[in-house]
């Protein structure tokens, strides 16, 4: 990671983004702010479904974000490492399926 | 403000001094109390536990005590203007040899009394009838629990601290505490275990009711949500481990103007064990006393200059405004 294009200071620059599109920018705070809230999945079980996915898309900010309301909420360390290997798990299961592809066209090619 | 009467806090210099700005940008600053309705009284600085997140950097060698004539001093004024609602905090109050003189006083005028406790002190063998003279003095009991998981708060309070603290907190629950019918009040207070924020108070209630109900079979009334303010040992620790800068972006981030008319400080006086008055147990421990406008010490009280007086600010308030804002009874969002 590159200190001149990611430094922690910026994730306070996030709510800025509406800059240029701010009509754009307020559909997407509207919304993001619904689907992490409170609904049938509490608060908690949220940041943890947040937490995964920053870490499998390598989001520094949102990594940044999420542990720490994960750490606010409670979550326990050992917690919040069992829902990465989830994504850890999910990232490898969704690469070995594509094996599937890989199989299918040697099974054509081959004689 | 009289310079002989403000030295100035400790770690100013590295948090710079905006928050009176801040609250000028909203139209709050000067911020002013309304009346004193909570009169919070450090009676000691001594405490048997050392913990990493300490504002009082209270310690067993700490040898400050209020002397009787203090604390009859407060009793006295409580009685005189009506002040209904005593806290009384520490270090560990339960070191204080006058405590359950005080308790027993308090009950007799009618005062609703509140004790903050860590809660291992209630195993030592000296204060092991503690939680029947809480009971019988009808005190709030509240309890410091800064996490549900035993390793954050052993983490923070010292290895073994957090199964003292259940023990502590079954006693209280055997003599009728947090049952129930039986009016007998206990709440807990959660703080953060490093360099983060608190989360949502009833999230976090909710959690600490099912772990403790369902591991420990432990109830409790009310769960109070403390930021940690940026001061005494939780300040060495944020500086030891680089997160200044980072902890007071984060306050700064998320300021809430709703929560500074609520702050505690507009109702509250602090009494120091020395009979000095502060605006709260914080600028206490920066010996930030209240302006030098009002009197200064409990002796001299005037409940209604002290009422509207102006109140003295550093940045280190910014963490009563952070998020839904903190007090010693929690979220300033209920």
């Amino acid at each position: 990671m590159s200190d001149a294009y990611y430094k922690p200071e910026d994730l306070a620059d996030f709510p800025n983004i509406g800059e240029y599109a701010p009509d754009l920018a307020k559909g997407f705070f509207d919304y993001y702010g619904k689907a992490t809230a409170a609904g049938k999945l509490t608060e908690r079980e949220k940041a943890l479904i947040a937490l995964t996915v920053a870490t499998v898309r390598h989001c520094p900010y949102c990594i940044d974000a999420y542990t720490n309301k994960c750490l606010s909420l409670g979550v326990g360390n050992d917690e919040m490492m069992e829902a990465i290997h989830v994504g850890a798990a999910m990232v490898a299961g969704d690469t070995l399926a594509h094996a599937t592809q890989m199989r299918k066209i040697v099974r054509k090619k081959e004689m | 403000m009289n310079p002989d009467r403000r030295r100035a806090p400790p770690n100013d210099s590295e948090m710079g001094v905006d928050f009176v700005a801040k609250l000028a940008e909203i139209g709050q600053n000067p911020l002013m109390a309304a009346g004193v309705q909570i009169m919070q009284l450090n009676i000691t600085r001594c405490c048997n536990l050392v913990c990493r997140h300490c504002h009082v950097k209270a310690t067993p060698d700490r040898t400050e005590m209020m002397s009787l004539d203090v604390l009859e001093e407060c009793i006295r004024i409580a009685r005189q203007f009506r002040i209904n609602t005593i806290d009384i905090t520490g270090g560990s109050p339960e070191l204080h040899p006058k405590l359950p003189w005080l308790l027993h006083t308090l009950a007799d005028d009618g005062k609703h009394t509140m004790v903050r406790t860590n809660l291992a002190i209630l195993l030592e063998d000296r204060f092991r009838g503690f939680p029947e003279l809480y009971r019988d003095c009808k005190v709030e009991v509240v309890g410091s629990l800064p996490d549900y998981l035993e390793e954050r708060t052993d983490r923070q309070r010292g290895a073994g601290t957090f199964k003292k603290c259940i023990l502590a907190l079954q006693n209280l629950n055997a003599v009728g505490y947090g049952r129930e019918g039986t009016g007998l009040v206990l709440d807990l207070a959660h703080n953060p275990a490093g360099s983060y924020l608190p989360g949502n108070q009833a999230s976090l209630e909710a959690e600490y009711r099912r772990t403790l109900r369902d591991k420990f079979n432990v109830e409790f009334n009310r769960l109070f949500v403390l930021t940690n303010c940026p001061i005494g040992r939780f300040h060495d620790f944020l500086v030891r481990s680089g997160n200044l800068d980072d902890y007071m972006r984060m306050l700064r981030q998320t300021f809430n103007p709703v929560a500074v008319p609520n702050v505690m400080c507009r109702t509250m006086l602090s009494v120091g064990w020395d009979g000095r008055l502060y605006d709260c147990d914080f600028n206490q421990v920066l010996d930030l006393p209240v302006n030098s406008d009002v009197p200064g010490h409990v002796r001299d009280f005037d409940s209604g200059r002290l009422g509207n007086r102006h109140i003295v600010l550093g940045n280190h308030c910014y963490a009563c405004c952070a998020g839904a804002g903190s007090s010693c009874q929690g979220s300033l969002e209920k």
